[in-house]
């Protein structure tokens, strides 16, 4: 590979690391429309996910143009196979209660509200523009969840006792978030965006008093660390995407 | 063929299909307006990355103006800078609040933490400020869901983005 073809990949990949992380949480999140607790909370969860779906398809049509095979980004979404998805691990687990689903949109809402902040200064226009754009929407994410962290860690014995069993099974995938990669060496090199390891202490920053607040512990680090964004997925992302791509793999080509 | 100014004009008219209150000039997503030699061009920007109504909102645009003979309209999107809800004029604000809104507040750096601070919103029925937040997200993004304990009517709050 030339060096060119080398920045190329490299920032085709670390777009469709957030687009694709955007995109798999936001469907994740819409499968709890209809099933919400009550009705204000079924749809601030799917309002959320029409947020991170809008997000992924600004970035997936900016991945498609800058990749130049002419695929848009529908085919992105929707005819890429799994190892080809670049979501952090974490948003392709299984929703499990509501406790978990938003403690998952809390760590994973502060993440993004850093990694926004820091393309906000992007070398490429469209993620700079994309990533201000989100920066917004996520700080109301990130509050929506932060809220219901402290109210349920907080909260009678049975929700404190379902929110530390969440957050000790979640926290080691957030290893994930800030782990090396050669495509983030790449993307600093060339101002495109941080290395994701950079985050990782304004993160804790913002974490940490929430997760006090709720009297909610975070296990100790340990080595598990998923590789997600580098297309090594949990046996989950398989059976999203059976459902997420039904149509179009039933009926190829099909639009409406 | 349209003038610039004909086409902003008709562009007023044209109502946000959430909130017919207000129109997509007074909501500030109409970002530019050129009348062309064949057509006018229009630069929009959507509210929210998810909102469902930025579509609706680009058709209802290229109807009104095609209607009013304007020839072939392009309507092209643009993300920067992001909208703002400071770009809501306020004739559209008391608009809202008559239509049983209550209109964005401040941005401030205190509404961007974790843990939110939530504002106090006025009433736009009965004006009384013992209001309570039942949910940070209303029927849309865009809103969230408030209740006043003094008229117990239950109403929308558009948040400062």
């Amino acid at each position: 590979m030339t060096a060119a073809t080398q920045t190329h990949t490299a920032h085709l990949d670390y777009l469709l690391r957030i687009a694709d992380t955007s995109l798999i949480l936001g469907q994740r999140l819409s499968e709890w429309c209809g099933h919400g607790p009550v009705i204000e909370e079924d749809i601030a969860l799917t309002n959320i996910a029409l947020d991170l779906i809008g997000q992924a398809r600004l970035l997936l049509t900016h991945a498609g143009a800058l990749e130049g095979r002419g695929r848009d980004e529908d085919q992105l979404a929707f005819l890429r196979r799994e190892p080809e998805f670049r979501n952090l691990t974490i948003v392709e687990l299984p929703n499990g209660d509501f406790g978990r689903t938003i403690l998952r949109n809390f760590l994973v809402s502060a993440w993004q509200r850093e990694l926004w902040q820091a393309l906000a200064k992007s070398s490429d226009g469209e993620l700079a523009a994309i990533a201000a754009k989100s920066l917004k929407e996520t700080r109301y994410h990130l509050q929506h969840a932060a809220d219901w962290v402290v109210r349920l860690g907080d909260g009678t014995e049975e929700s404190h006792k379902r929110m530390q069993a969440a957050l000790d099974l979640l926290w080691p995938y957030t290893a994930e978030f800030f782990s090396p990669s050669p495509t983030d060496d790449v993307a600093v090199a060339t101002s495109v965006g941080p290395a994701w390891s950079a985050l990782q202490e304004s993160w804790v920053a913002a974490v940490t008093p929430v997760l006090e607040v709720a009297t909610l512990k975070a296990p100790a680090r340990t080595p598990f660390l998923t590789r997600g964004k580098f297309g090594v997925h949990s046996e989950h992302l398989g059976h999203l995407l059976t459902e997420m791509q039904y149509l179009q793999r039933t009926y190829p080509g099909g639009t409406w | 063929m349209l003038t610039t100014e004909q086409a902003w004009q008709i562009l007023g008219r044209v109502a946000d299909p959430e909130i017919p209150a207000i129109s997509v000039t007074e909501l500030g997503i109409v970002r530019d307006v050129r009348a062309a030699p064949d057509g006018v061009d229009v630069v929009v920007t959507p509210t929210y990355s998810g909102c469902p109504a930025t579509e609706a909102i680009e058709r209802s645009i290229r109807e009104a103006l095609a209607a009013a003979g304007a020839g072939e309209v392009r309507v092209q999107q643009r993300l920067s800078p992001a909208w703002t809800t400071d770009w809501i004029d306020d004739a559209a604000r008391e608009r809202l609040r008559a239509y049983g809104i209550a209109p964005p507040g401040e941005r401030s750096v205190r509404n961007e933490q974790p843990l939110s601070f939530v504002p106090r919103v006025a009433c736009p029925r009965c004006e009384s400020a013992d209001t309570e937040r039942l949910s940070q997200f209303g029927a849309t993004a865009c809103k969230a869901l408030y209740r006043c304990r003094a008229c117990r009517e239950p109403f929308e709050y558009f948040k400062p983005l």
